[in-house]
């Protein structure tokens, strides 16, 4: 069991640091986000799971050989007031480390979910009474303000997607569409589940980095998700200038003059671009914009079929090995 | 027994009517003027004061509307203005209220100075000058 134990210690360091580092720095997932993000739930799940099983079976070597045997055993330990010889200090801090680890992480996601739940509420209710529904379109409501926002609203039966007046002042039909597209494609995918895991992962480990840039690198991947679908219903073009023109207007920027742009001062322009959005990648939410219109400008063929197998393999390894480590040992 | 869709129209009707009020309301009041055509044209008829004070007391409890129990027949006032609201909830959605952007997935916030820069150049999009 020890040896279980030291196992899960060792990839619990791995998917703590460098391993969402390597994929934090990688430019494959701006090809293929889905699997990235796959890529992402699977090293948090199973890093979680590895550091509180690590604790949990080190704390339980006193206790038994096996897993369920141990904590039997512990369960009549505890209610008998006796530790069996051998139980030294750290036994106790590592089982006591697992269950507030264990206890904090369950938590804080209950919480999470608790509280976006109620400011959804709160919002849908200020919705329902501040907006219009857009003309024929279920779920869609348009809100009087010039700043050009969109956004959804996500809820169980309840979703809407909410777009400003300045917005469709500012896009034309096409890019309106393509907004449309990419927001329900965040409902469809119930792409926020993602993003409060993620948050609420971060904010129960505020000092540690990894966490933050595990948020912020999901973030890109389901707004990358949801320009994909967008990209179904207009050409790449369309989608990118609708994000750059949002883009500026809320930057405080107003809005454009030619869609005539020289061509090839915009190619010229692409390469240099396209190693900015890509090294300004996910350090800020708020920089979202340049990664996506590099990908959407140059678009980048999926991974292949040989390399998407193999890392979704490797999601499935992360998330089966270490829970068969810890019930087999 | 009305129900919940009809309730969210109702609720919206009442608050238009609070908001468009210089005056606190009693219900008896806010159930005249709903039945007067430029409120509710589609209504045919008059709702029951009972339903107008359940709807009321839903207002009250989302936080929209505020009772005065000092006078008889209680007078109901909207607690922000419309504009209020609005102003709050776009505060919201462009990010500038901490811990509230998980509620809901924008579309794209801002761009920096040199981000814009290079959009230009890339997409033919540029931000005018309107002063």
């Amino acid at each position: 069991m020890i040896i279980a134990a030291a196992l899960l210690g060792v990839i619990a360091v791995l998917l703590a640091w460098p391993v969402p580092l390597a994929l934090a720095r990688a430019d494959w997932p701006a090809r293929s986000p889905g699997v990235a993000l796959v890529l992402w739930q699977a090293i948090a799940l199973s890093g979680g799971l590895s550091m509180i099983g690590s604790l949990l079976l080190y704390g339980l070597v006193p206790f038994g050989s096996a897993l369920g045997e141990s904590v039997v055993a512990l369960g009549g330990d505890v209610q008998a007031g006796s530790l069996p010889a051998g139980t030294s200090v750290a036994h106790v801090l590592a089982l006591g480390a697992a269950i507030l680890l264990g206890t904090h992480l369950l938590l804080n996601l209950l919480a999470t979910f608790v509280r976006a739940e109620r400011q959804r509420r709160h919002h849908h209710s200020l919705i329902a009474l501040l907006s219009d529904p857009l003309h024929g379109r279920p779920g869609m409501r348009v809100i009087d303000h010039p700043a050009p926002v969109a956004y959804c609203l996500p809820g169980a039966g309840h979703s809407a997607t909410v777009l400003s007046k300045g917005l469709l002042r500012l896009l034309d039909a096409d890019q309106v569409r393509a907004v449309i597209a990419h927001e329900q494609a965040h409902l469809v995918q119930q792409h926020h589940l993602v993003l409060l895991a993620f948050k609420s992962w971060h904010s129960a480990l505020p000092w540690f980095p990894i966490a933050n840039r595990a948020e912020n690198a999901v973030a890109l991947l389901v707004e990358m998700l949801a320009d994909d679908h967008a990209r179904r219903v207009v050409d790449d073009y369309t989608l990118a200038r609708a994000i750059a023109l949002v883009g500026f207007a809320l930057a405080g920027f107003a809005a454009p003059t030619n869609s005539e742009a020289d061509a090839t001062a915009r190619a010229a322009a692409s390469a240099s671009f396209l190693e900015q959005g890509l090294a300004a990648a996910p350090e800020h939410p708020a920089h979202q914009v340049m990664p996506r219109v590099a990908r959407l400008v140059n678009p980048a063929v999926p991974l292949g079929h040989a390399a998407t197998v193999g890392a979704l393999t490797v999601a499935a390894v992360l998330l089966t090995g270490p829970a068969l480590i810890l019930f087999a040992a | 027994m009305v129900c919940m869709a009809n309730l969210g129209v109702l609720e919206r009707l009442m608050m238009d009517v609070l908001w468009d009020s210089p005056a606190p309301l009693t219900a008896n009041e806010l159930k005249d003027l709903l039945v007067s055509p430029d409120v509710s044209a589609s209504r045919a008829k008059p709702l029951a004061t009972t339903t107008i004070l359940t709807v009321l007391s839903r207002l009250e409890a989302k936080g929209f509307v505020t009772r005065d129990r000092d006078v008889r027949p209680h007078a109901y006032t909207a607690v922000m203005s419309r504009a209020a609201h609005t102003a709050g909830l776009m505060h919201e959605v462009l990010g500038q209220v901490p811990d509230r952007q998980a509620t809901l997935v924008r579309f794209i916030g801002g761009v920096t100075p040199q981000e814009a820069d290079t959009l230009r150049q890339l997409l033919g999009v540029a931000p005018a000058d309107n002063e």
